[in-house]
C-alpha cells in the first residue's frame, strides 16, 4: 500500500544509509565501538543538540529558520545557574521559569514574523543577538550549580542492562523525540506545519490557521531551545553565558542532513534524530581514533551537508520538470 | 445574490449586480477580463466584504466573512490556480483542516475512508497515498473538487477550471460536473471558452464593466449574440463600417515579408499558427481576452519559448530565443501592462526614453548628454508628448502621454517590427486617436506593426490585415475590404 522508495523518502533513506555506513565502518575499525554503551553515550552527549534540532525541524518544515536557539541555550544555562546559585531558587522552579522564558521569547519572534510579515532569518538573527546579550546581563562569569536535585538527576537513569544506564539527558532526548513524532504526524498542528511549509498561500485558502500555526512553531522552537539549555546544565552542572555558541548552525545542519528540505514542507522528525546521531557518531569515531582533533568532525559535517543539499536540489528540480509537460 | 456592489479605492468593480444559481444547474458566468467575474465570486465566498446588496442561500440571508465561513455554509470554490499542498498526499489534501480525530490524535484510517468516499462521489480512482505533486493537473483539479465537496457543499464554484486542461481532461471534468448537477448541486462555471459554456451549461449570466448585462438560457442565446453582449455592442448597431476603414484604406503600400512564422506555437500557450508580417503593414490581432493574443506576441518577441514551428526574419531563419535577441534583430515590444513592465515612474521623461538605447550600449558607454537631450526633444516633438519639460518624472504624465514615451523608447532603437499590445488601454479618446495616427505614420515609413487591442473598432481602423484568434487558436484571417467588426465577431463566435 505505502511505497517506501519514493522521491519524497529518498533524502531520509540516504540519511539512514549514511548512518548505517558510518556506524558500520567505525565498528569494523575499532573494537568495542559496536556496543550499547556507545549508543547510549551517543544519545546522552548529543541530547542538547538533539532537543534543539527537533524544535528546529518544525521551524524548517514550515519554511522558516530559527537562528536564536544557540543563544537561548546559552541564556538558559546561566539563567538557571544564577537562580539556583545566587538566589537559592529550587532547581525545579528555576527550570520551569527558564522554559517559560524560552517559550515566550520564541512566541515573540513568531508574532513579529507573522504580524509584520518579516523574514524569519532576520527576526531570529535579531533574537540571536538579543538572547546572547540577555545571557551576559544575567552574569558574565561562569557559575557552578551545586544542588541535591542536580546530583539526583545526574545519578538517575533507566538501567538497560547491569552496566548500561540511559542517563537523564538521553531520556529527555528520547521523550522529546517521541512527543515530536506524535505531534508531527498525528496532530492537526503538525499537519498544518507541513501545509504551511508546502504552500502558505494555498494553506490560507484551504482554511489552515497559518498565522496561529507559525506563532506556535516559533514558540515550540523557543521551548525546545530552553529545554536544550536545561539538558546542557545536567551535563556540565554549570552555567555560562558563552555556552552553545553557534549551536543553531549545528542544529540546522542536523535537520538538513536528516533530509528535511530547507524550502519547507518535506521532511521527518525521525530524519532529524538520524541527523543528530550521524553528527554524534562522527565525533565519537574521531575520539576512538585518538589522535585526531574535532576539526575533522567539522570538515566531515561540512562535506556531508554539501552532499545532502546537492541531493535535495536534484530532487526538488525533478518534480518541476515533470509538472511542466 | 441581489444588487451586489463593490468598490476598490474609488473604482466601482460591481454595480448592483444580480446573480441567481438554482440547485441542479450549471450556470456559466461570462464576461471579459475586468468585467467583475472574479470580484463577484470573491464577494460570494467572503474573500471581499460587499459594499451593498445581499446574498441569499436557500432563502436565508448570509454574509460569510472568510472562505472558511462560506465553506461551512455550503459554498465551496475551486480556484483557477489549484490551491493544494503539493508535497502532502491526496487524502490529506482532501481532509486538511478537517481531519477526523480520536482522543485528540488524527485518525488516519478514518481519514482515508472519508477521502475515498469523497473521491467515489466523483467516480474517480486515485491512490490516496500519492503526493499531489505527482498527479497531473487534471487529477489535482479532481482532488480540489473532492475537497470542496467533502464539506457538504450546496454550491460549487469552478473558477476557470479548464484553462490548463487538454480536451480529454476537459471532457472528464464535464462528466463530473454533470454528475454533480444530477446530485442536486448548483454549479457556477467561470470561463473564457465559449464552446465549453455551450457544451455544459444550462444558463449564462453575462457581466460587463461591473454591470449585469443579463441572464440567459444557454439554449436560447446564439453564440454570436453572446459575443455581442460580452463586447457590449449589438450587431445591428455597428455603425459606419465604411468610415472606419478610412485610415487603412490606402493599404497598397505594403512591401516584402519581414517576419514569417510557420506553425509557431507553445504547449499550454497557443496552438501552432502561421503568421506573416510585411514591411509597411499593420497586422491586427483580434480575439477575446485569453484567446492567445498576448501569448502570440510574447512568442514572437522570444519572451516565451516556442515549442513548435519556426520564424524567418528578412528571409533568414532565426531562433529568437530571448528578448535580447529579438531586440537585436529589430523587434520591439510595447507590453500590455505599462505600469509594471514598462515605465520607471520616478525617472524623467528623457531618462525613460533613452532607457532601452542605453541598455543596448552597456553601462560603460554612456550616451552623451547632448545626444540624450536631442533624442528626447525630437520625440517629445514628433509624438507630441505633453510634458512641462524633458526632466519631468514620467509618473506626473497622463496615461496617454506615458504610452507615447514608451513608444518613443522603442522608436529610438529604430526597430523594423514593433509589437503594440493594448497600446490604448486606459487612455482617453483623444490620446487614442493620436496613437492610432502615429501607428499609421510609422507604417507609411515602412515599419511592420503588430497591433493588439480588445477594442474591435480600433483593430479594424488600424490594420491592413487581421488575424482572428479564439481559444488560443488562429481561426481565420481577414484582409483589406473584408475587415469589419461583424465579420470578426462572427469568426469569434461561429468557428468550429
Amino acid at each position: 500500500m505505502k511505497q517506501i522508495f519514493t522521491r519524497k523518502n529518498l533524502p531520509i533513506l540516504a540519511t539512514t544509509f549514511v548512518l548505517v555506513l558510518l556506524f558500520g565502518t567505525f565498528s569494523v575499525l575499532f573494537d568495542n565501538f559496536l556496543s550499547l554503551r556507545v549508543v547510549t553515550d551517543l544519545f546522552a552527549s548529543n541530547a542538547h543538540v538533539g532537543v534543539v534540532a527537533i524544535g528546529m525541524t518544525f521551524v524548517i518544515l514550515s519554511g522558516g529558520i530559527d537562528l536564536s536557539v544557540g543563544s537561548v541555550v546559552g541564556f538558559t544555562t546561566i539563567f538557571v545557574a544564577t537562580l539556583v546559585g545566587k538566589h537559592e531558587v529550587h532547581p525545579v522552579l528555576a527550570i520551569l521559569l527558564a522554559l517559560l522564558v524560552g517559550s515566550v521569547f520564541g512566541a515573540g519572534m513568531g508574532i513579529f514574523i507573522q504580524v509584520y510579515q518579516l523574514p524569519p532569518f532576520l527576526v531570529t538573527l535579531a533574537g540571536m543577538f538579543f538572547a546572547r546579550g540577555m545571557a551576559f546581563v544575567v552574569s558574565k562569569q561562569s557559575l557552578e550549580i551545586n544542588h541535591r536535585f542536580y546530583s539526583a538527576v545526574i545519578d538517575a537513569g533507566i538501567p538497560l542492562t547491569d552496566k548500561v544506564i540511559l542517563r537523564a539527558p538521553a531520556c529527555i532526548f528520547v521523550a522529546v523525540f517521541v512527543v515530536a513524532l506524535v505531534l508531527a504526524h498525528f496532530s492537526r498542528f503538525g499537519r498544518n506545519v507541513y501545509a504551511v511549509g508546502g504552500n502558505a498561500a494555498s494553506s490560507l485558502l484551504m482554511g489552515v490557521p497559518v498565522g496561529r500555526t507559525r506563532i506556535w512553531i516559533y514558540t515550540l522552537s523557543g521551548f525546545c531551545a530552553a529545554l536544550g539549555g536545561v539538558v546542557f546544565t545536567f551535563r556540565t552542572q554549570a552555567g555560562n553565558a558563552t555556552n552553545a555558541f553557534g549551536l543553531e548552525l549545528d542544529a540546522i545542519a542536523a535537520v538538513v542532513i536528516g533530509g528535511t528540505l530547507l524550502s519547507g514542507g518535506v521532511g521527518y522528525v525521525a530524519g532529524t534524530l538520524m541527523g543528530v546521531l550521524i553528527y554524534g557518531t562522527i565525533l565519537t569515531g574521531i575520539r576512538f581514533y585518538g589522535n585526531l582533533d574535532s576539526s575533522w568532525q567539522r570538515m566531515a559535517i561540512g562535506a556531508l551537508l554539501l552532499v545532502f543539499i546537492v541531493i535535495q536540489r536534484l530532487l526538488t528540480r525533478a518534480p518541476a520538470r515533470e509538472a511542466s509537460h | 445574490m441581489r444588487g451586489i456592489s463593490k468598490a476598490f479605492r474609488g473604482v466601482q468593480a460591481l454595480k448592483g449586480v444580480d446573480f441567481t444559481v438554482r440547485a441542479g444547474e450549471i450556470h456559466a458566468l461570462m464576461g471579459e477580463n475586468g468585467a467583475g467575474k472574479s470580484t463577484l465570486i470573491k464577494v460570494l465566498t467572503g474573500v471581499h466584504p460587499r459594499d451593498g446588496g445581499e446574498v441569499l442561500l436557500a432563502g436565508q440571508s448570509v454574509s460569510p466573512q472568510a472562505p472558511r465561513e462560506a465553506e461551512e455554509l455550503g459554498i465551496s470554490t475551486v480556484y483557477q490556480e489549484i490551491n493544494l499542498i503539493p508535497e502532502l498526499s491526496v487524502a490529506e489534501n482532501i481532509m486538511l483542516g478537517r481531519q477526523p480525530r480520536r482522543f485528540g490524535f488524527i485518525d488516519w484510517k478514518e481519514l482515508h475512508t472519508r477521502a475515498r468516499r469523497a473521491l467515489q462521489r466523483l467516480e474517480i480512482e486515485i491512490d490516496l497515498h500519492r503526493s499531489v505533486s505527482s498527479c497531473s493537473l487534471a487529477l489535482q483539479q479532481m482532488v480540489a473538487i473532492a475537497r470542496a465537496l467533502d464539506v457538504n457543499a450546496k454550491l460549487l464554484i469552478l473558477d476557470e477550471p479548464t484553462s490548463s486542461l487538454d480536451e480529454h481532461e476537459v471532457a472528464e471534468l464535464f462528466k463530473v460536473m454533470r454528475r454533480l448537477r444530477e446530485q442536486g448541486l448548483g454549479l457556477v462555471f467561470v470561463t473564457h471558452f465559449m464552446d465549453q459554456v455551450y457544451a455544459v451549461s444550462d444558463s449564462i449570466t453575462v457581466l460587463r464593466n461591473g454591470e449585469l448585462v443579463g441572464e440567459f438560457k444557454t439554449a436560447e442565446l446564439p453564440k454570436i449574440q453572446l459575443v455581442g453582449k460580452m463586447l457590449g455592442r449589438e450587431l445591428a448597431a455597428v455603425e459606419k463600417v465604411g468610415d472606419t476603414m478610412a485610415l487603412g484604406a490606402d493599404a497598397k503600400t505594403t512591401g516584402d515579408a519581414f517576419l514569417t512564422a510557420k506553425q509557431l506555437g507553445r504547449k499550454g500557450g497557443v496552438e501552432p499558427l502561421d503568421l506573416e508580417i510585411r514591411k509597411g503593414e499593420v497586422i491586427g490581432l483580434a480575439g477575446l481576452l485569453g484567446s492567445g493574443r498576448t501569448e502570440t506576441a510574447r512568442l514572437l518577441f522570444g519572451a516565451d519559448r516556442k515549442t513548435s514551428g519556426s520564424i524567418t526574419l528578412d528571409g533568414r531563419a532565426t531562433a529568437l530565443s530571448s528578448p535580447a535577441k529579438a531586440i537585436g534583430s529589430g523587434i520591439a515590444f510595447c507590453s500590455e501592462d505599462r505600469k509594471s513592465e514598462g515605465i520607471v515612474p520616478s525617472l524623467s521623461v528623457r531618462e525613460n526614453i533613452i532607457l532601452a538605447m542605453q541598455a543596448g550600449r552597456g553601462i560603460l558607454r554612456l550616451l552623451p548628454r547632448r545626444k540624450q537631450d536631442e533624442l528626447a526633444a525630437h520625440y517629445i516633438n514628433a509624438l507630441r508628448i505633453k510634458t512641462p519639460s524633458p526632466e519631468t518624472p514620467i509618473q506626473n504624465l497622463s496615461g496617454g502621454n506615458q504610452q507615447k514615451v514608451l513608444l518613443a523608447r522603442w522608436l529610438c532603437l529604430q526597430p523594423k517590427l514593433i509589437i503594440l499590445d493594448e497600446p490604448t488601454r486606459g487612455i482617453d479618446v483623444g490620446a487614442k486617436a493620436e496613437i492610432e495616427k502615429l501607428v499609421d505614420s510609422l507604417r507609411r515609413e515602412g515599419m511592420a506593426i503588430l497591433f493588439i487591442s480588445s477594442e474591435l473598432e480600433e483593430v479594424v481602423r488600424a490594420s491592413q490585415r487581421v488575424l482572428v484568434l479564439r481559444d488560443r487558436k488562429k481561426v481565420g484571417e481577414l484582409s483589406g475590404e473584408q475587415i469589419n467588426e461583424d465579420r470578426i465577431m462572427e469568426m469569434i463566435a461561429t468557428h468550429e
